[in-house]
């Protein structure tokens, strides 16, 4: 049965080869020849795996034949795309910082990196965290292994062939100006199959499940697939002008362009950056910390409200434009009451510790994990504040929102990445444990300073711009130009870098943790301690 | 109910009211799944799931 998967394959391999045959551009005669390879190299690959489509990493007699090598996998490629997203990011702050870096090239300048960073940490780094954790929670949660024989392979190599036509498209100049929606037609079209397939994997599983419950980190995750995959077809609606070339054009116009690009851009962080992260937290804190999560039902509810909520808080992104007043209010109080259900999250993953607080001294990947929870807790305070139409219009188009975003996102994402990838590494490698404890914790706080240092610059800057902006002389003329503006916030653009420079090496410091588990070899360093300190003398017998 | 005005107009009002009506009943209705006192120990072993094989 397991030869059925050559048939998808040539004919994807056969269709990249038209595709480059008749292309009109270099980069879909580029990209035809990727998809080809991709579908030709997989047959070799699938008859060099000889039927192995991935065994438990550590087999228990009598235990669940559990698919981990694509989990492992999943490790490997979080943490590349991890470094590579971060680095391309620190490039660019740069950038700002020293235009000179642009070099004056089309394929280096800020435009075009830009989104190759935005892609590279959210969709590449993330994407194979929630791919890698969701078939690792599900298969675990439901003591069952995943289903659909090499499906879960398809998925793991038909997304990184997404990643790499994406990235190569933003660096060519080939790009359909969507934020967070870059990629042209044919590249979504890629991805919506492969993300079915990945729907019908996780489905699939959970169908064939032993335990009667679904666990609520596998809720979390069902909705970011499905909400993931309504989002991504209906924005990306657009007709291409020939079906050999890369350019398309969107389907909507205006201001309902604008909202649908919102809808999406939004609920791409309610759905993707949130939900699909606090299936992580369900699962990793508990089984880090040892003890269940702190209450169950609040999980219920606050699953429920999210989902009830987040998809109404786009047109915050719009406010004061030419879309609706009472849409842009909608948007807004939606936004404020996230407050609520974003908040009963936090607590819950906090309050997980509760009677095992001590272990944050003694465990530095706990401690990964409940840093991101208060982060979690701190940007979901800082989002709905700056929706109120009051603050947007000091706050929006200045670097205040390019920190709140990454205090989400390096603080709550990127951390309680970090917490699952440790989590996973000694275990999907069958390693004793993981190489380094000390490591962890020097990464811990690496990523917490760069932070820190991200942040309080952008508040600082974004604040001074949104001020300087505003700023009108006795006279009613406008106090500072642009380029003032620029200027001012140069010193900040530093600080920024300097962050982000921090926060790339402890990315650094995690591969060469990861690499060392994945090789079997434990470090030589003094241990935790794991037990309270003992009394001094010993008890009388 | 409103049964004037263009097709966009009903659609609009109908989803403005009873729209609002179904997901404030629905949300009632995961409200009362998740709090009765019945399901506590249901609850309490889901919350050991984690915990049942590695």
């Amino acid at each position: 049965m397991s030869f059925l998967i050559f048939l998808p394959l040539g004919l994807i391999g056969l269709l990249g080869l038209s595709l480059a045959a008749g292309a009109d551009d270099a980069v879909m005669y580029g990209h035809g020849l990727l998809m080809a390879a991709f579908g030709f190299l997989g047959i070799f690959w699938v008859i060099a795996r000889d039927g192995d489509m991935g065994g438990p990493a550590k087999a228990v007699p009598g235990g669940v034949n559990y698919n981990d090598g694509v989990i492992r996998a999943g490790v490997v490629a979080s943490t590349f795309w991890g470094v590579v997203g971060f680095s391309v990011g620190l490039v660019i702050a740069l950038q700002l910082a020293f235009p000179v870096l642009n070099f004056d090239l089309p394929w280096t300048n800020f435009g075009r990196l830009r989104p190759l960073h935005t892609s590279a940490v959210i969709f590449a780094f993330g994407g194979n965290v929630l791919m890698m954790t969701s078939f690792h929670v599900v298969q675990r949660t439901c003591q069952a292994r995943l289903a659909g024989g090499w499906a879960p392979w398809f998925v793991f190599w038909g997304y990184q062939l997404f990643l790499l036509m994406a990235a190569s498209g933003y660096v060519l100049g080939v790009t359909q100006s969507k934020e967070y929606a870059e990629p042209e037609w044919y590249v979504d079209l890629w991805l919506t199959i492969v993300w079915v397939v990945y729907l019908l994997v996780f489905m699939g599983t959970l169908w064939r499940r032993k335990e009667p419950h679904i666990y609520v980190a596998n809720w979390f995750y069902l909705a970011f697939i499905v909400t993931i995959a309504m989002l991504h077809i209906i924005n990306n609606l657009a007709v291409p002008i020939s079906l050999t070339s890369t350019k398309s054009y969107v389907l909507f116009a205006g201001v309902q362009d604008a909202l649908t690009q919102w809808w999406y851009g939004h609920n791409a962080v309610g759905f993707f950056l949130t939900a699909g992260f606090l299936g992580i937290m369900y699962y990793y804190v508990p089984k880090q910390a040892e003890r269940p999560v702190y209450s169950y039902r609040l999980s219920i509810v606050h699953f429920w409200s999210l989902i009830f909520l987040y998809i109404w808080a786009g047109p915050h992104h719009l406010h004061y434009t030419a879309l609706p007043d009472w849409a842009q209010t909608l948007g807004m109080t939606f936004s404020i009451m996230l407050w609520m259900p974003s908040w009963g999250g936090m607590i819950n993953g906090l309050m997980t510790l509760s009677g095992a607080w001590d272990k944050l001294r003694t465990d530095p990947v706990l401690r990964l994990l409940a840093i991101s929870i208060a982060f979690y807790g701190m940007s979901t305070f800082e989002g709905p504040l700056m929706s109120i139409k009051a603050v947007n219009g000091l706050s929006h188009f200045t670097d205040w929102t390019i920190g709140h975003v990454h205090s989400g996102a390096l603080g709550w994402v990127g951390m309680v990445s970090f917490g699952a990838i440790y989590f996973l590494a000694p275990r999907m490698f069958a390693a004793e444990k993981l190489y380094s404890l000390r490591l962890v914790s020097a990464h811990f706080w690496l990523a917490t300073v760069g932070i820190v240092l991200y942040a309080s610059a952008m508040w600082v800057s974004g604040i001074m711009q949104g001020l300087m902006w505003r700023a009108y002389d006795s006279l009613g003329f406008l106090e500072y130009s642009f380029a003032e503006t620029v200027e001012a916030m140069h010193p900040f653009y530093v600080i920024r870098a300097l962050g982000g420079l921090l926060y790339v090496v402890g990315g650094l410091v995690m591969a060469w943790n990861v690499y060392q588990t994945a090789q079997g070899r434990i470090r030589d360093e003094r241990p935790y301690e794991t037990t309270p300190a003992a009394p001094a003398t010993a008890p009388a017998e | 109910m409103q049964t004037t005005g263009t097709a966009f107009e009903q659609v609009a009002m109908f989803a403005q009211t009873w729209g609002l009506v179904y997901l404030a009943v629905l949300f009632a209705g995961v409200l009362i799944y998740a709090l009765r006192p019945g399901a506590k120990k249901k609850f309490q072993d889901a919350a050991q799931i984690p915990f049942k094989e590695d």
